[in-house]
């Protein structure tokens, strides 16, 4: 089997290039916000959450306070925790290797675990597009923070709606039942509610209650 | 720059994703119900909010014509690498010609 003739293995190295591309822009602003290299790649590799070290470093480059600036950012990080229970059942493996697997929890390995069919697939999607992820936006944020403010704004490149356009892809698989298409939409209208009136990192939160109204109609689904 | 508030995040990171891990794997049979549902309602809010918050302000920019781009190509069951990168030429055109 080669390297990435399976397409979850596609798709893992596809999300893992958008990642390296926006590592770019992370460390410019990591190098501006007075973080030094070995800082900037540390945040990438133990923090490995790419909202939470945006946040961050936006925070300390304004001039903010550094304890405000990792509450913010660990709000952002929370998300996190709701991951493992959904990827969980796929993972195999020892307490050593559970823990190793829980520093490779992101939206995008989540996201791409959840959406395989079959349980050997989404493992190695899981791990696949982790790993890939990890290597490159650790070479994304070297390469940004090397070049520093010569790096043209990725805005022009149209690099903010690639994430959100993949997310699409990857939200498919759920929208296969009712009950999956009645949360999507309620926790997509929570989200935007939010936005405006919380803090950044409680919207997506706020939206996993979406569940609540997604259960019922999966119940009254089964009584029927 | 100190390494005191790297060292709490990189920590306080990792505490939410092991929790959750040990959620799962402690609350697997009960937690089931709610994380077939769970990716639906994150997913979701992801897109929505990746297409259209900036900072504390939902906008209707370049972007979310990019994104709605994006929902035609997986709507005509393209591969991700072609979503990815409709979605990114029509956001870049979109901003040159406005």
């Amino acid at each position: 089997m080669s390297l990435i003739q399976r397409p979850h293995r596609r798709d893992g190295l596809v999300l893992a290039v958008a990642c390296g591309l926006i590592g770019l822009p992370y460390g410019v602003l990591a190098d501006s916000a007075g973080l030094t290299m070995a800082q900037a790649v540390a945040l990438s590799v133990f923090t490995f959450a790419g909202s939470s070290q945006f946040a961050y470093v936006s925070v300390i480059g304004g001039g903010g306070n550094p304890a405000a600036a990792v509450g913010g950012a660990l709000l952002l990080a929370a998300r996190n925790a709701l991951y493992g229970p959904v990827v969980t059942p796929v993972l195999r493996g020892g307490a050593f290797r559970r823990a190793v697997a829980a520093q490779f929890l992101t939206d995008e390995t989540a996201a791409m675990a959840s959406a395989q069919d079959d349980p050997t697939d989404a493992r190695d999607a899981f791990w696949f597009t982790g790993l890939a992820i990890m290597s490159l936006w650790v070479a994304g944020t070297v390469a940004g923070v090397l070049l520093g403010g010569n790096l043209d704004d990725p805005g022009a490149w149209g690099l903010d709606a690639a994430f959100p356009a993949a997310f699409v892809a990857l939200l498919v698989p759920h929208l296969a039942t009712r009950a999956g298409r009645v949360t999507a939409l309620i926790g997509a209208v929570v989200a935007l509610v939010a936005v405006p009136t919380t803090p950044a990192g409680a919207p997506i939160l706020l939206a996993a209650l979406a569940v609540g109204p997604g259960m019922a109609v999966a119940a009254r689904r089964r009584s029927l | 720059m100190s390494w005191t508030a790297l060292v709490v995040l990189s920590a306080g990171a990792y505490a939410f994703k092991l929790a959750g891990v040990v959620a799962g794997e402690r609350f697997a049979d009960r937690l089931a119900p709610v994380t077939t549902l769970l990716p639906a309602a994150l997913f979701s809010a992801l897109v929505v909010t990746m297409a259209m918050a900036d900072g504390p302000s939902l906008v209707v920019d370049a972007r979310l014509i990019g994104v709605a781009a994006g929902v035609l190509a997986v709507t005509r069951r393209a591969p991700m690498v072609v979503v990815i990168m409709v979605a990114m030429a029509v956001t870049a055109l979109v901003r040159v010609v406005a």
